[in-house]
């Protein structure tokens, strides 16, 4: 039995088709090493034991007659708790959400299944994914493998954690503001989030809906190529999901020339305040790397950059006010019975103050005012339009090269229970949310150690359906680097 | 109607920097204790005070953008197709009748 915490999922696949595992040993090795670490980790809030080990041996049992459902049949893989699974809990680590259990798949989970994946839990997150560090989970704590008493960044930490602790090969999370790039970076793994569009959304409970993607933490870039390609596509039930052709995207990984490449270098982001000298540092050679490949270096500017904070978290509470109006104590999820007796809408107010979190009920409440009347144009009305002037720096700057490289954060993770305020926090995602704004892909891989010896992460940006080309410069990153995954010691 | 809404006037100049976070939650629904309320003034205060930095900008003339890959009027054949489990989505409601109904207190009819 190969050490699981080495795998990858195409790696386990290999393995898989050679015969030297079988899909059971694979869940149970994965299994005992969640039972091994996750008491320390915390990555995950549910794990199907049972029903993954029976799907594993359906998958062997396919195998055994020639009928697997492709070459990733039998692997395992996490899913961040704010992704529909027939049947199984969604509670997106909030209270507001006990009790309940998903009625359908979420296209993403379809998709998986069909291709034979096996579903082995549910991971942690920031409640209903509002937060950078997981810290705002209603239902447990999660550290960063690398150091347990630091965050493992956020909202998919859970997810992120799990596959950089050996306890999943790969994992779903999803993207509003950097939630899957970010704490990528900061737990030395591979996210990446789609162009809006490239993956359906039905079925990932909405936070806000014009920024939301579903995207993969794996732990090389091969697995992150293989996973875009099972999750994408057009879906008639997201009349967002955009209907250009999936591309075989690990076919496509060594076949770019790099010496054809030019790679963007935002000046405004070497002028972040706050930007740590390792990270800085770290990105200036990943940039140096590249050009040893032979790309050409480019400068470009982004000169909305610093607007681009404010505009997020305008917009993404104005959505979600809106989307999170629907949990209000009557259908699903948590009830507080006893304001029943004063009527309903005390039963709202009450089950809406019991259930969510405090994140959550400031950013609802942030998002009621600048919806309210008499500021709507004053606040989201005028995000709007600065989001324009967002999207019009990446297409301007995309007209000399063809991707951007930047930090997935000014610093490494922090300590737990560091960042006191909230404004503060916001302010770390400075390099993430300019792509949800845009609609652009990005995605994060590793890059180095700070001095303290935590994972530093390189994002690479490309333009709208662009995932080719950045996966392909990350993977002539990740080769030129060595190429393979390390896992921290746990 | 059960209940009073907050009633609070909004001037014809927005005070920009400053949210009334107990009329807001109102429209929000959500109680708030006295410590949350206080905690939220001035942490929403920072953050407003942060993102009118916006009106730096001269946005004449720039159209908004409400989805980034623009698209308009996609639709859909539209055709009958079965629903969701209606015993599921039942078990799921926090308070029903006869496995059938969600149980809700009453909205209208009320004397107070």
């Amino acid at each position: 039995m190969p050490d699981v915490t080495e795998l990858t999922l195409h790696s386990a696949a290999a393995a898989l088709a050679r015969k030297d595992l079988s899909s059971v040993e694979l869940c149970q090795a994965l299994l005992d090493r969640c039972a091994a670490v996750d008491e320390r980790v915390g990555a995950f809030l549910h794990l199907n034991r049972e029903a993954a080990l029976a799907d594993a041996r359906a998958s062997d049992d396919r195998r055994a007659t020639g009928q697997i459902h492709g070459p990733h049949d039998g692997v395992p893989i996490a899913v961040k708790d704010n992704l529909a699974v027939a049947g199984e809990p969604c509670g997106c680590a909030s209270g507001i959400l006990d009790g309940y259990t998903s009625p359908y798949d979420a296209t993403v989970i379809a998709k998986l299944r069909s291709a034979g994946l096996v579903l082995m839990g549910r991971t942690n997150m920031d409640e209903f994914a509002m937060g950078s560090s997981t810290e705002n989970s209603s239902k447990r704590v999660t550290a960063n493998p690398w150091d347990l008493a630091r965050v493992p960044g956020g909202s998919s930490g859970g997810s992120t954690a799990a596959v950089s602790s050996g306890s999943a090969l790969a994992a779903l999370g999803s993207d509003t503001g950097g939630s899957i790039r970010q704490p990528a970076g900061f737990c030395g793994v591979v996210g990446l989030k789609p162009s809006y569009g490239r993956v359906s959304r039905y079925g990932l409970v909405a936070y806000a809906s014009s920024l939301d993607q579903i995207g993969p933490l794996t732990r090389d870039v091969r697995d992150s190529a293989i996973l875009l390609q099972l999750i994408s596509g057009r879906d008639p039930q997201d009349s967002t999901s955009l209907s250009e052709p999936v591309v075989d995207y690990a076919a496509a990984l060594g076949q770019r020339d790099i010496s054809t490449l030019r790679v963007g270098l935002p000046k405004e982001y070497f002028d972040v305040e706050g930007l740590s000298s390792d990270v800085r540092h770290a990105v200036e050679a990943a940039a140096k790397q590249f050009e040893e490949l032979g790309a050409e270096l480019v400068d470009v500017s982004l000169p909305h950059t610093e607007y681009a904070i404010a505009t997020y978290y305008i917009i993404a509470t104005a959505e979600a006010s809106a989307n999170l109006a629907r949990f209000d104590g009557i259908r699903y999820g948590f009830r507080d019975m006893d304001a029943e007796e004063d009527g309903l809408l005390e039963v709202y107010r009450q089950s809406r103050a019991k259930g969510f979190g405090t994140e959550v009920k400031r950013r609802i409440i942030l998002g009621t005012y600048v919806l309210s009347s008499g500021y709507y144009d004053a606040y989201y009305l005028r995000a709007q339009k600065v989001r324009t002037l967002i999207r019009n720096d990446f297409l301007n700057a995309f007209r000399s090269c063809d991707v951007v490289l930047a930090p997935s954060a000014p610093d490494i993770a922090w300590k737990r229970g560091e960042m006191t305020s909230p404004l503060q926090m916001y302010l770390a995602d400075i390099y993430t949310i300019s792509a949800n704004l845009a609609g652009i892909c990005g995605m994060t891989v590793p890059c180095g150690l700070s001095s303290e010896g935590m994972p530093i992460g390189l994002q690479v940006l490309a333009p709208v359906l662009g995932e080719t080309t950045m996966l392909q410069a990350a993977y002539a990153y990740e080769q030129a680097c060595g190429g393979a995954w390390c896992p921290p010691e746990l | 109607m059960t209940g009073a809404e907050p009633e609070v006037n909004v001037s014809d100049r927005p005070d920009l920097q400053h949210v009334d976070v107990r009329y807001v939650a109102g429209l929000a629904r959500i109680a708030l204790t006295a410590e949350e309320q206080r905690e939220f003034q001035g942490q929403l205060d920072d953050i407003l005070d942060y993102v009118g930095k916006l009106t730096e900008l001269d946005v004449t003339g720039i159209d908004p953008t409400a989805h980034a890959v623009p698209m308009a009027n996609i639709l859909r054949d539209d055709v009958a197709r079965p629903s969701m489990d209606r015993d599921h989505m039942v078990q799921n409601a926090p308070a029903s009748v006869d496995d059938a109904y969600v149980r809700v207190p009453a909205v209208i009819g009320e004397e107070h």
